[in-house]
């Protein structure tokens, strides 16, 4: 038995069954603090599936998943959020309507409830959290702009955003440079790298040259089990991962 | 910095908004109409108390629900049932075969007052229950919904169905509720006549007031941190609910403060017309309800009023010389709007008539001063619909 003690995230025989379908199955992994994850695995691996899992999106059939010590698989959402997991979307998951202030401000730890919000007032602290947090992700020349305007990276570094101002200690991102240019992949891998100072990751990604840059581990996932796991360099070169790369 | 002020709850452009429904209700209806005209738009403005808050629920909330008559229609029954009693003293039904109880009662072979009837000979219970009943009601409703997160068009015919449920209940059971007739002859309020016209002035106030304190409510419900939270949550409900929220319990609020402000309206509705039916209960006026919203402008707290308004305007104008087009026309309305303005009233106004208005300043401006000809092209910020201003 592992202690859990030195993991952040402790995921130990978790599976889900759809229908009779096993997305996930038997998957163990543990997540140390201050790490960067990158889970890599071709379509349909299950690895959206997992950050679904540990963010209480869809609930376990099997298995444990274990936060700091606590277990997360019979937690609601909001609870699980509140404990301190953060949670990117594939797609952009941003509130188009609302500004890029609003949209940060949203997403500020306090007045969560129902009259929590209704007594919310927009104090020196929050604009000082926003302002902070906007500087961070580029965005801060935009901050009054609405946010359905922003170019689509910013609309996924906005959703960063979002995450970092609830200061949680672990990150869970879903592609985060999908449909990026160059320039601002580069960008998003200096401010992941940066935003880890005090916090784990853990990143779904395919762009193998951006999980070169970030990745302090790798897990490789394939049909819903761990195939390898290791540094860059050494699930690179595991026959079985190019095996299920190249070998199709 | 100007963009990240302190947000004003009433910013000016809504100052101005305020006033000028108030000029029109407080002032220029009343000097304008007769008291039997103005009765009727006073029953109109009860309808007004629905279509606001199906502006927070529906607009704001992304909720449709297609059964605020039922909130409507409770908070009417409460108010009737208070003035039911009073108008049912032993002395002024001494000819029934039990008096002392409502005259529909004995009709229907009643020997005494069934037990919930009986806390609506006081006035101060009253006035909660009117509050109270459809928000518990509401509140039930919700919590089974939104918990289980039900939501848009399953949620929306369940409102629909209970609706049809209530209606169907209160018919069949006449004797408690006075069935399809509904509870009539209405006559004093604590001794007070309210069928004078000087009663009728006086409620035409009391419901314009309350008018606008829901008014003023729902605004600084919509410009509160919540009021974003629903406008977030209509877009990305999962976004919200990873932020920390718990989204049904935002959704199940919404909901009712709508049924509590339908209900306002439904007892003022008693107060002014008299009686109350089940006919304001069910389906059809549950739909009417949501007309009259989205042809004001289901964004818009101001937009909904003056549909309300004008739909029914045109309701009392069209169907008194055509009663059997009116379901016809306002059908094509509904259709209108959807098709061609979906930002109803409010929407058109702000799309297209400040932009027309601001184009022909412009205009007349460079037409003063031609060294100022260069006018570039509108912003993007001008163009936006008026929420897209309002949440900037």
């Amino acid at each position: 038995m592992v202690t859990q003690k030195d993991f952040v995230l402790a995921v130990e025989g978790l599976t889900v069954s759809f229908d009779g379908f096993k997305a996930v199955n038997d998957l163990s992994f543990y997540v140390e603090e201050g790490e960067i994850r990158v889970i890599i695995g071709p379509n349909g691996a299950g690895k959206t599936t997992v950050l679904d899992l540990i963010c209480g999106k869809t609930r376990s059939t099997e298995g444990s998943i274990k936060f700091r010590g606590k277990e997360l698989t019979k937690m609601s959402e909001p609870a699980i959020v509140h404990s301190g997991i953060g949670r990117k979307f594939q797609n952009p998951s941003i509130y188009e309507e609302l500004t890029v202030f609003e949209n940060l401000e949203i997403s500020f730890p306090r007045g969560h409830s129902v009259f929590g919000a209704l007594a919310f007032k927009r104090s020196a602290e929050v604009i000082a959290a926003v302002e902070e947090v906007a500087d961070e992700i580029f965005l801060s020349e935009h901050l009054g702009k609405t946010a359905g305007l922003l170019s689509h990276g910013q609309k996924q570094w906005l959703e960063i955003g979002m995450l970092l101002i609830q200061k949680p200690d672990l990150l869970m991102l879903d592609e985060p440079v999908a449909g990026m240019s160059v320039a601002e992949r580069k960008k998003t891998a200096e401010l992941l790298n940066k935003i880890t100072q005090n916090r784990s990751v853990l990143v779904i990604e395919h762009d193998m040259q951006f999980v070169e840059d970030i990745a302090h581990r790798v897990t490789v996932m394939h049909q819903g089990k761990v195939l390898s796991e290791g540094s860059m360099d050494f699930v690179k070169n595991d026959p079985k991962v190019v095996e299920v790369y190249l070998g199709h | 910095m100007s963009r990240v002020e302190i947000r004003s709850y009433f910013p000016k452009s809504d100052l101005v908004n305020f006033a000028v429904l108030a000029c029109l209700i407080l002032i220029v209806l009343p000097l304008s109409m007769d008291i039997f005209r103005l009765n009727l738009v006073g029953k109109y403005l009860t309808y007004a108390f629905v279509a606001l808050g199906l502006v927070l629920c529906w607009g704001y909330g992304g909720i449709l629900s297609l059964g605020q008559g039922i909130f409507f229609g409770l908070g009417g029954y409460c108010m009737a049932m208070f003035l039911k009693l009073e108008a049912s003293d032993p002395e002024s039904t001494k000819i029934q075969s039990t008096p002392g109880i409502p005259d529909f009662m004995d009709w229907n072979q009643l020997t005494e007052l069934p037990w919930f009837w009986e806390p609506f000979y006081s006035l101060p219970f009253t006035i909660i229950a009117v509050l109270i009943v459809p928000t518990i009601f509401a509140y039930i409703i919700g919590v089974a919904m939104f918990k289980r997160r039900v939501g848009g068009v399953y949620f929306a015919i369940i409102t629909q169905a209970v609706a049809s449920i209530l209606t169907i209940l209160i018919i069949g059971q006449q004797g408690y509720t006075g069935g399809v007739n509904g509870i009539t002859d209405l006559r004093t309020l604590l001794g007070w006549d309210i069928r004078t016209d000087s009663a009728k002035y006086f409620l035409y106030y009391l419901n314009a007031i309350l008018l606008f304190a829901c008014l003023f409510f729902a605004q600084w419900v919509r410009k509160s941190k919540l009021g974003r939270i629903l406008l977030a949550m209509r877009e990305r409900e999962d976004r919200v609910r990873f932020s920390g929220y718990d989204v049904s319990n935002f959704k199940i609020f919404v909901f009712c403060l709508g049924a509590a402000f339908s209900a306002i309206g439904g007892a003022m509705f008693t107060l002014q017309v008299g009686f109350m039916s089940p006919s304001f209960v069910g389906i059809v006026p549950s739909i009417e309800m949501v007309i009259f919203c989205a042809v004001g402008g289901r964004m818009s707290i101001f937009g909904a009023i003056y549909g309300t308004l004008l739909v029914n305007w045109a309701k009392t104008t069209f169907s008194e010389s055509f009663p059997e087009l009116w379901l016809f026309a306002m059908g094509a309305l509904f259709i209108g709007v959807v098709m061609a303005f979906p930002g109803g009233l409010a929407g058109l106004y702000t799309d297209k008539v400040l932009p027309f208005c601001k184009k022909f300043i412009q205009k007349t401006r460079s037409g003063k001063k031609p060294q100022q000809i260069k006018v570039g092209p509108p912003k993007n910020d001008e163009l936006a619909s008026p929420d897209l201003a309002a949440v900037k």
